[in-house]
């Protein structure tokens, strides 16, 4: 198919491999290694999009991650659309559908772009100084409207088919870049026998060397060095080469962070290829050889579709085969431009090149043009660009020391190439910390100070010469790798040779020229200007207060630029005006890539007991209890929440419950100083506990605030069993290991976490003796000899079993602790043996609800992080003569002794069927102007279908006096009154427990 | 992400590690014995230095053991980890400044 | 000072904006000042602003070590809400929010306050209760926040996936109206410009390098990178840098300050409507009028003045904004960054007198300080103008540590158990 403007011979592209897609619903046709940028461009097709403010027409202005201007939206598929890729960094294949974005209704003909006439009011800030009235205009009216004009692409709208991977590597010497001085560097570290990785971004590895045609590498095409080096690499095992990576963030202790892409180039993936994949290098060594970007002219009107960068007209030359023009003006002030001049004119187009530079100040590529047949216009500045939708040509003049400009001379021409010189990328050294300095003699920041193990080398610290970069890249790869080797290649001087400038020369009235520094933001130089006058010095001002550097390519093309623009107009160095801190990442990253497989089951792990598969298949609704799924009713046919909750209520207490308590965290304390520890870390006296007995343990941060509860057996003289709360389980072994290792090492004491070794089979109610006494051998189960709150080791089912007689529902009860191994047999043993006593499977919202009858506190519900154990009511179980422990200093403080502190209550409502809510406040007197004075909050509230009413606890000021009294207490619509009592419901004298 | 070297295990990712705040802060023996103010500067009041800073980590999903560490708080660098209970080897000022 | 409008503008683009002058002047230190301000940030900019505005003392000098708003006024996520629970936080947030609701006008500097408002996402049982506590709390206190069921959170908030499928499904959420984003540069420059317009010196590139005191041990000046400025009162707002610089004045505080990271996608058009907060899952998403989707994370778990994070903490912050809103995952992170926030034992700002005479401090707002900003400002200027504190911060004293009157927002709304 025609590609008017692909050259007929050249370039890396697949002449065999014909390719299709398509740009806004027209088909474009390329080749197999075309990016959408060179395959566009082969077809004559330079406008490509709309920038950001004034809807300005745009084309192609790079070949590489830095472009700023031709961003599309690109389609692979359902679900597979996402916007604001870079047209010079997606690989074309077959398949794709392109779009162009920020127009309306078309690309062509975009309404948008009256902005465009109203630039002169949309200048830097000038949404700061308006917008203002009528207030109410800003949420209505005007956010809207500026929120509707910005942004670029639209975002994906559906959730996204694709997988992303994830993974962690290790390696002696990371190189970044595979460039000359990358792939060098790669190949010296490589022969030492380290592990090395060398990551690229681009599709094939080579950076420059991919369109550098004319060199000569000791003698021979620099092609076949970079072909020799590349198979060496790969042949080498210790190697791994990873093209289309980028390393896009540098952070602590040598942690580099890359994304590969997968997939995305390819028409039909691997079914379970990822798309993207994240790689977390920990390298030893690095070496960052990442190149270096080139910067546009300022000049008037620098932004029209067909003006590129020089090194870019170059690269669609040499490496597409693609001439982006046919009649070609180059305008620069250094010596790079002219080697992509000599190569258009070695492709027979047709050359001129403006140069700012005097002709006493070029070197030798002035003569090589020349004799290459293309007319050189030294000492000549930009004054502007013709053409709309694309440029038609270009506006020079020559301009003299006194930088007046002469007589204005206008080149047609159908396509640009511009150099404003190079910027060293030192956006990852810059991350890693280290400290850069400013080089004269390039007008650059170059890596100066290293913070972390890295070296830079090539282009990536201002070395531009190609035997330069190649011997640089492999010292500094041996260095990285510990060796000293050296190389000595020669090759083809490269042309340097730059003079800075800030902002082209004119003789246009600078107030009406629109010289662009950030295209993507539509930043101009009078931007920066005005930005500066109001007194916006800092380059980080200048960059909040215009945009510039902000928009996706964070300013690759015009950082530079515009400091220059902000030193020039200040008067000052460059260097004083600083340069902006670079922050990962270098280019966008996907944030599938970062989020990689942790998605749903995987976001956090889920933690299920034995029994969980056997409530699954009785029907139970789970519950999210930390990462534990825990049952959290098990309704029969036709029974929602509230039913099968009265239902297993009113059958632990009328005849036996089975619950799974396999959740609460165990922990085995074991030594010589068990209860010594003990006795320091929990209020409770453990000294006097017998061997087989139980007692509530409450624990306390240093701060005097409740920690965490649970149960604790004492197995032995140096044993405990120690039981947590659900989520508290890790925690407390924490706080406990901390004091352990840290305040008291004198204490011989081990802990052991046991939360996944035992099963908890908690069976509660009238008949759960009856229920187990024919499975338990070896335990005497009679009252006297097994009384509440005491531990016995035997056999359950022939399964050894450390059997707890606890209550955390107000009747009999055993918790039975078996291994989890064990546990589903002997669940469903007791299950069955249950059946003949109607035992009742329930969930944690029955054990709430029975638990708050007999007012037992959840740690984190009663408690928020702000209680002690005497606004609950627990202070009796601290001994008078008890010792230091974890927070009982803290329980002295003046705030904490001060009376009017809330305490846990009970508080019944009136209307006995009313059950309030959770985190209702409660106040004396509804009749006070707001702000109401609240004297605290309901914490716990359920129906109680064994008390016949609702019932509720709650933390209340002063609680425990006002036992008898009336309060009123919020409801979605008003208040309703209460009546405080005891905070225990049902069985108030506690017979029960003990049956 | 840091890297850190437990002394029990050498080094490991960040993640596994949590981190326990200032080192080298004595609990008082006998807590009941101090006023208020003594008391809230052992809880609350923390060097929080802008250079070397000595602190406690735990190498939580490994050895489980706690340990210290010296890290330059501008820098991230640690400068030495070291077992509880002992002194490191070298305090240094910070190596740069902000 | 040149008032902004339309008017202006219009007739400032007739004739290329050459008549727009500095919106703050650069002058040189005086001798002395009535009251040095260290640290212009936010709050900093803003307590002078109230002190010659609400005080009428214009002898005031704010001292910046860099540039204005570059610590973490620049570099946060720009949430503004007052529905906290406790009586102390609300009133202050919500004094802040009644000062945002006309801070535009005030100060004649559009700092975009968008009160698109806040969705805060609840996950399980305890986040329900909790954030019914804070709506009840709430509306006794006169202060905007509702429940919502999770089919209502998805009408306010139409990206948010409220299937069974997540991990932790949404079971609702409480949504507070009023609440928003505001342009936080814009804040510290609007304050500037206002400030200065009155007087005050702001003084950029001066770091304050020792506190001096006198041999009563009461302070009466800084020493800086430009030479020692006296002063009648001094106070320190300089978020991340307090412990530093109190220690100068031999003040130990109970702060550590910890790195927070926050991100921007690229910027696409509008497809977020609000702001959505969710503590379960640590995430913090909203869209600027730019267009970029703003990502908030969690800080580190070590105190570092790096501003520099660890990359799991942001990977863990999008995994959870990938969860709930699963169509984002072929969005770029554009941008991120840190900034080096100050937390105090209760996570509740320090605002008031400190041990040492006419010195005072603002300090440990945490990673909360921004929609503060006016609140703060205004109360701190009451505290040195009158030397006692106002109403609102005198319940943020440093003694609370001492006496355990600590004001937990955090702990109230404690993990799940």
């Amino acid at each position: 198919m025609a590609q008017p403007f692909r050259l007929s011979r050249g370039g890396r592209i697949d002449r065999t491999r014909p390719i299709v897609f398509a740009f806004n619903g027209k088909p474009v046709h390329g080749f197999a290694g075309d990016t959408v940028a060179s395959a566009l461009l082969a077809n004559g097709i330079h406008l490509v999009g709309r920038s950001f403010k004034y809807h300005r027409p745009r084309g192609i202005l790079s070949h590489g991650p830095d472009e700023p201007s031709a961003l599309l939206s690109v389609d692979r598929g359902p679900g597979r659309i996402d916007p604001n890729n870079r047209a010079s960094v997606v690989e074309a294949r077959s398949g794709l559908r392109t779009t162009s974005q920020n127009h309306w209704p078309s690309l062509e003909f975009d309404v948008g772009a009256v902005n465009d006439l109203l630039s002169p009011v949309f200048v830097a800030g000038f949404y700061y100084k308006t917008f203002m009235w009528p207030r109410k205009f800003w949420d209505k009216v005007y956010e809207p409207f500026i929120r509707a004009a910005a942004g670029l692409g639209k975002a994906p709208t559906v959730a996204d088919p694709d997988r992303y991977a994830n993974r962690h590597a290790h390696c002696d010497v990371l190189v970044v870049g595979a460039g000359p001085a990358g792939l060098a560097a790669a190949l010296a570290a490589a022969r030492t026998g380290k592990r090395v990785i060398l990551a690229d971004e681009g599709a094939e590895p080579g950076g420059s060397l991919l369109h550098d045609t004319t060199s000569q590498i000791d003698g021979r095409p620099a092609a076949d060095w970079l072909a020799e080096t590349l198979a060496e690499l790969d042949a080498r095992e210790n190697v791994i080469l990873l093209p289309r990576t980028t390393a896009f963030g540098y952070y602590n202790h040598n942690h580099v962070a890359m994304t590969e892409r997968v997939t995305d180039h390819l028409t039909s993936a691997a079914g379970q290829a990822p798309r993207e994949r994240l790689w977390q290098v920990r390298a030893e060594q690095v070496v960052l050889a990442g190149g270096a970007h080139e910067r546009p002219l300022v000049f008037a009107d620098n932004d029209r579709p067909g003006i590129l960068l020089a090194e870019s007209v170059r690269v669609f030359l040499n490496r597409y085969g693609v001439a982006p023009g046919r009649r070609l003006v180059f305008a620069t002030c250094g010596a790079s431009a002219y080697q992509a001049a000599l190569d258009a004119r070695a492709a027979g187009l047709d050359v001129t090149l403006v140069d700012l530079r005097l002709e006493a100040d070029c070197g030798p590529e002035l003569a090589q043009l020349r004799s290459a047949g293309a007319e050189v216009l030294t000492g000549h500045t930009v004054i502007g660009s013709k053409g709309r939708k694309r440029v038609t040509g270009l506006v020079v003049a020559p301009v003299g020391s006194d930088g007046r400009c002469g007589g204005r001379r206008l080149l047609a021409c159908d396509c640009v190439g511009m150099s404003g010189g190079w910027t060293p990328a030192v956006h990852l050294f810059s991350q890693s910390r280290g400290k850069l300095r400013y080089d004269d003699a390039i007008d650059a920041f170059v890596p100066n100070i290293s913070a972390q193990a890295e070296r830079s080398a090539g282009a990536a610290r201002g070395t531009y010469d190609l035997a330069a970069c190649v011997n640089e890249g492999f010292s500094a790869g041996a260095a990285a790798a510990g060796s000293d080797e050296r190389q000595e290649v020669r090759a083809t001087p490269t042309l340097t040779g730059f003079q800075p400038v800030r902002i082209m020369p004119t003789d246009a009235n600078p107030t009406k020229v629109r010289a662009f520094v950030d295209y993507q933001n539509d930043v101009t130089a009078k931007d920066i200007k005005l930005a500066v006058r109001e007194g916006f010095q800092s380059i980080e001002h200048v960059k909040r207060y215009t945009t510039t550097g902000m928009a996706t390519d964070q300013g690759k093309t015009s950082n530079m630029n515009a400091l220059g623009i902000v030193a020039g107009q200040l008067d000052k160095a460059l260097p004083a005006v600083g340069t902006t801190t670079f922050r990962p990442p270098y280019t966008p990253v996907t944030f599938g890539a970062l989020v990689g497989p942790a998605r749903h089951a995987l976001f956090d792990p889920i933690r299920t007991t034995p029994i969980h598969e056997w409530a699954e298949a009785h029907g139970a609704l789970f519950e999210n209890v930390a990462l534990w799924r825990r049952a959290w009713y098990f309704p029969k046919a036709g029974e929602d929440l509230h039913a099968a909750v009265a239902r297993e209520c009113k059958a632990v207490r009328e005849g036996v419950g089975i619950f799974d308590a396999s959740t609460l965290g165990k922990i085995e304390i074991v030594g010589r100083d068990a209860a010594e520890f003990m006795n320091r870390l929990y209020i409770n006296p453990w000294t006097k506990l017998a061997p087989g007995r139980c007692r509530y343990g409450l624990m306390l941060k240093e701060d005097g605030y409740i920690l965490d509860d649970g149960v604790v057996a004492r197995v032995s003289d140096e044993c405990f069993h120690v039981t947590t709360t659900t989520g508290g389980a890790a925690r407390v072994l924490a706080h406990m290991e901390d004091y352990l290792q840290t305040e008291w090492p004198e204490l011989e004491v081990f802990l052991t976490s046991t939360t996944e070794q035992w099963a908890v089979i908690a069976l509660q109610g009238p008949k759960a003796r009856d229920v187990i006494a024919p499975l338990v051998d070896g335990i005497d189960l009679s009252p006297e000899a097994f009384p509440h709150m005491a531990m016995r080791s035997g056999t359950i089912c022939g399964v050894p079993t450390r059997l707890f007689r606890v209550s955390f529902t107000g009747e009999l009860g055993f918790e039975i602790n078996v291994p989890s191994d064990h546990a589903r047999a002997v669940w469903e043993a007791v299950f069955a043996a249950g059946r003949a006593h109607g035992i009742t499977p329930y969930g944690t919202e029955t054990m709430h609800v029975l638990r708050a009858e007999k007012g037992y506190i959840i740690v984190g519900q009663e408690t928020d992080g702000t209680v002690t154990p005497d606004d609950v009511g627990m202070a009796g179980m601290i001994p008078k003569a008890k010792g230091d422990f974890v927070g009982k200093r803290s329980l002295a403080r003046p705030d904490v002794v001060a009376s009017g502190r809330k305490q846990l209550v009970g508080l019944m409502t009136d209307d006995p069927k009313l059950v309030l809510d959770e985190g209702a406040q409660i106040v004396a007197d509804t009749g006070q102007p707001i702000p109401m004075r609240m004297l605290g909050h309901v914490t716990s509230s359920y129906w109680s279908a064994n008390c016949g009413r609702s019932i509720a606890l709650a933390l209340v000021e002063g609680g425990r006096e006002r036992a008898g009294g009336h309060l009123h207490v919020t409801t979605p619509d008003g208040f309703t009154r209460v009546t405080v009592c005891e905070p225990v419901f049902f069985d108030t004298k506690g017979e029960r427990i003990n049956a | 992400m840091l890297l850190i070297a437990c002394p029990h295990c050498g080094k490991r990712p960040e993640t596994e590690f949590r981190c326990g705040g200032q080192a080298h802060i004595a609990r008082p023996a006998d807590p009941m014995t101090v006023d208020d103010g003594a008391w809230s500067e052992h809880l609350f009041v923390r060097a929080n230095p802008k250079g070397v800073h000595a602190e406690r980590w735990c190498h939580v999903h490994g050895c489980g053991r706690w340990f210290n560490a010296l890290r330059d708080t501008i820098s991230d660098r640690f400068i030495e980890t070291y077992p509880m209970g002992a002194k490191p080897t070298q305090f240094p000022q910070s190596e740069t400044r902000a | 000072m040149r008032r902004f409008s339309l008017t202006s503008l219009l007739s400032e683009s007739l004739r290329g904006h050459t008549g727009w002058g500095r919106q703050w002047r650069a002058p040189e230190p005086k001798p002395r000042y009535d009251v040095v301000i260290v640290g212009g940030g936010g709050h900093g900019l803003a307590t002078a602003y109230y002190l010659a505005t609400v005080h009428g003392i214009t002898n005031v000098a704010v001292l910046e070590k860099g540039w204005i708003g570059g610590g973490n006024t620049g570099r946060n996520t720009t949430i503004i809400r007052s529905n906290y629970l406790y009586d102390e936080s609300a009133a202050m947030y919500e004094h802040a929010l009644k000062l945002w609701e006309g801070l535009s006008q005030e100060l004649n500097y559009n700092i975009m306050f968008s009160q698109r408002g806040v969705l805060m996402l609840a996950h399980n049982v305890h986040d329900v209760q909790s954030f019914k506590r804070h709506v009840y709390a709430n509306r006794l206190n006169g202060i905007d926040n509702e429940w919502l069921s999770k089919e209502e959170c998805k009408a306010f908030c139409p990206p948010l996936d409220i299937s069974g499928s997540l991990r932790y499904p949404v079971l609702g959420g409480a949504l507070q109206r009023r609440a928003g984003t505001a342009r936080h540069d814009a804040v510290a420059w609007g304050y500037a410009r206002g400030a200065d317009d009155r007087g005050v010196d702001i003084i950029q590139n001066c770091e304050v390098t020792g506190i001096r005191r006198d041999a009563f041990g009461r302070a009466v000046g800084v020493e800086t990178t430009r030479g020692f400025i006296g002063a009648g009162r001094i106070g320190v707002v300089a978020a991340g840098h307090t412990s530093t610089l109190m220690s100068m004045a031999g003040v130990s505080m109970p702060l550590e300050s910890y790195p927070l990271q926050a991100l921007v996608s690229e910027p696409v058009k509008p497809c977020f409507p609000c702001v959505v907060m969710s503590n379960a899952v640590h995430a913090y998403l909203s869209q600027s009028d730019k267009g970029e989707l703003v990502i908030g994370a969690g800080t580190d778990q070590y105190t570092s003045y790096s501003q520099q994070g660890g990359l799991h903490i942001t990977t863990h912050t999008l995994d959870a904004i990938c969860e709930l809103f699963p169509q984002f995952t072929r969005m770029r992170m554009l941008r991120s960054w840190g900034g080096i926030v100050d937390v105090t034992p209760d996570r509740s700002p320090i605002i008031g007198k400190t041990p040492v005479q006419n010195l005072f401090v603002n300090c440990g707002w945490g990673t909360g300080g921004f929609k503060a900003t006016p609140g703060s400002g205004h109360v701190f200027a009451h505290t040195l103008a009158t030397g006692t504190p106002h109403k609102i911060n005198a319940p943020f004293t440093l003694d609370r540590f001492r006496t355990g009157r600590l004001i937990d927002e955090a702990a109230a709304a404690a993990v799940a158990h």
